[in-house]
C-alpha cells in the first residue's frame, strides 16, 4: 500500500481512503439491453435464486453479493456482463447517439465495447482496438455473447490507429480508457500495487498521450473524447490532459455525474497544470464504496 | 472467376447475377434460409449487410462499409454455409431467434440445462431433421439458447465448448 501514501496531500480523509482500499467488492453485472430489458434480466436473476441490489446510480447495474457472475441462465444468454461498477462512468459521460461513428480506442476486454454499442442500440459503427492479440479473443467472445453486431474489430497500436478501413472518416465519438497503472483497482486485485514504481508510472504515461493525441486527430471538429484510467497518479491523469491541451486541439468540458468525486488537481509533485483540469472528476474508493477512477471529457476544436 | 481471400471480409453479393466468387452465398440465399428454414422475416435483416471471411464464415454487421475490409472482426458471427447445410451459430440464434416461428424446439427446464450442458437427449418430435432453434422459458416467455441438430430421434447439443454451463451440481 505504499504507493499510495504519495497520494495523502491531494486525499481528504486519507485514513478512510486506505480503509476502503483494503476491503473487497462485491461483483457487479450490467445489463445488456441489446439482448434484453433491465426487468426481464432482474427477473432471471431472482428466479436463478440469486440474490442482488441495485446500483443507485444506474439502473442497468447490480451488485451479486453472494454470486460469480457467470454461472446462471441470463449470463449464458447474454443478458449481463460482469463490470465493475465505476467501470460504467466512461461510456455514460461519453454517451454515444445511436447511428455515430465511434472509436474505442484500446477496448479490450470489451466491458465498454459492449456498453457503447448497447447506448446506441447497436447502431451505427464502434471500432474496438486493441493491440493485443490474446485480449482481443476475450473482446471477440463478450461481444458475441452479447449479441454486438455494430462493432468492428482491429488489431493495431492505438498511437498508429487508421481509418483507411473505415473510409478515411472521422469520428463523432472516442473513448480513450488507457492501460494504466491500475491503482484504483487494488479492491479488486490486491496484489496490483505490488509491481507499482515510478518509473512504470512516467512510461505508461507517454503512452497515454500518444494514445489519446491520436484519438484528438481522428475525431471530427466538435466531436467528443472521453479520457479515463483507473488510478490515481496526476502523472496518467492531468499531466496526459495538460500536456494534449497544450499540443492539440482541444478543451476540457464540464460534466454531470450521479457519484461523489473530486474535482481534477491543478498542482502535483512541483507542477503547474492548466486551470482547465479541475473539470476532470477524480473517483475514490472511501467515497461511493467503489473501486477508484479518473475520468474527463473533452471537446475536439479544431 | 476470383477466389475466397481467407483473411479479409468481402460483402456477400445481392443476387446470383452479381456474384463474382464461385461457390459465394447470396444475400438474397441468407435471407431465403432465415425465411424458409425457421420463419425468420426478411425485414429483421433490413439494416444488416452480410460478409465473408474464411470459408462459408458469413459474417452479420449493422451497417454499411466499402468491400473489402481487412481487420479482425466485423459485426457478429451469424452462420456457416458452403457445407451440405447451412448452420447458424449460436450467437445468431440467440440474437434473432426470437423472430422464428418454424423448427423451433421448446425445452422444458430440465431438459434446457442438459443442452445447455452440451448434452445430446432423446426427444420426440414430428417435424423436420436438421438444425434446430432451441429455446426454453425464462423470466416470462421464451428464449433462445442455441442450435441443436435432430436427427433419429436425438436432439444434439450445438452449444459451442466455451459457451457450455453445467449448472446440476448447483
Amino acid at each position: 500500500m505504499d504507493a499510495l501514501s504519495r497520494y495523502e496531500p491531494i486525499v481528504d480523509d486519507f485514513e478512510a481512503f486506505r480503509s476502503a482500499c483494503r476491503r473487497p467488492l462485491p461483483p457487479v453485472v450490467r445489463v445488456n439491453t441489446i439482448k434484453t430489458t433491465i426487468e426481464r434480466a432482474r427477473r432471471g436473476l431472482q428466479e436463478a435464486g440469486i440474490e442482488l441490489d441495485p446500483v443507485e446510480w444506474h439502473p442497468g447495474l447490480f451488485r451479486l453479493p453472494e454470486d460469480q457472475p457467470g454461472a446462471n441462465w441470463p449470463y449464458s444468454h447474454g443478458w449481463i456482463h460482469g463490470q465493475e461498477e465505476v467501470s460504467a462512468v466512461p461510456a455514460t459521460v461519453l454517451d454515444p447517439q445511436p447511428g455515430e461513428r465511434v472509436w474505442d480506442a484500446t477496448a479490450a476486454p470489451g466491458s465498454k465495447t459492449t456498453q457503447l454499442a448497447a447506448l446506441m442500440d447497436d447502431r451505427g459503427l464502434v471500432v474496438a482496438t486493441d493491440n493485443n492479440m490474446g485480449r482481443l479473443s476475450a473482446l471477440r467472445s463478450n461481444t458475441e455473447r452479447l449479441g454486438v453486431t455494430n462493432v468492428a474489430v482491429t488489431n493495431e497500436d492505438a498511437r498508429n490507429h487508421s481509418l483507411k478501413p473505415f473510409g478515411g472518416e472521422l469520428y463523432d465519438r472516442a473513448l480513450v480508457d488507457v492501460p494504466c497503472s491500475c491503482e484504483g483497482t487494488i479492491r479488486k486485485n490486491p496484489d496490483t500495487l505490488e509491481e507499482w514504481s515510478l518509473g512504470h508510472v512516467e512510461g505508461i504515461a507517454g503512452v497515454q498521450k500518444g494514445i489519446l493525441t491520436r484519438a484528438i486527430q481522428a475525431t471530427r471538429e466538435g466531436g467528443t473524447i472521453v479520457y479515463s484510467t483507473c488510478t490515481f497518479a496526476p502523472e496518467e491523469n492531468e499531466g496526459v490532459l495538460d500536456h494534449v491541451l497544450e499540443a492539440e486541439d482541444c478543451r476540457l468540458l464540464n460534466f454531470e455525474l450521479p457519484l461523489a468525486y473530486r474535482d481534477g488537481v491543478t498542482e502535483w509533485d512541483g507542477e503547474t497544470f492548466d486551470p482547465q483540469v479541475e473539470r476532470a472528476k477524480r473517483i475514490y474508493p472511501h467515497h461511493n464504496d467503489t473501486g477508484g477512477f479518473f475520468v474527463a471529457k473533452l471537446e475536439v476544436t479544431g | 472467376m476470383s477466389e475466397n481471400v481467407s483473411h479479409r471480409f468481402d460483402r456477400l453479393p445481392a443476387t446470383d447475377g452479381e456474384r463474382e466468387i464461385e461457390g459465394r452465398p447470396t444475400r438474397e440465399e441468407i435471407l431465403a434460409f432465415w425465411t424458409e428454414r425457421f420463419g425468420v422475416p426478411s425485414e429483421t435483416f433490413e439494416a444488416y449487410t452480410f460478409w465473408e471471411r474464411g470459408n462459408g464464415k458469413i459474417w452479420a454487421f449493422a451497417g454499411e462499409l466499402e468491400s473489402p475490409v481487412d481487420i479482425e472482426a466485423l459485426g457478429l458471427s451469424f452462420m456457416r454455409t458452403r457445407q451440405e447445410h447451412w448452420k447458424p451459430t449460436t450467437e445468431a440464434v440467440q440474437r434473432f431467434g426470437s423472430r422464428a416461428d418454424r423448427n423451433v424446439v421448446r425445452l422444458d427446464r430440465a431438459a434446457a440445462e442438459r443442452f445447455l450442458a452440451g448434452e445430446d437427449q432423446r426427444l420426440a418430435w414430428d417435424g423436420d431433421w436438421g438444425y434446430l432453434i432451441v429455446t426454453h422459458d425464462i423470466a416470462g416467455g421464451p428464449e433462445p439458447i442455441g442450435v441443436g441438430l435432430y436427427v433419429h430421434g436425438e436432439l444434439r447439443s450445438q452449444i459451442p465448448k466455451g459457451r457450455r454451463r453445467d449448472f446440476s451440481g448447483e
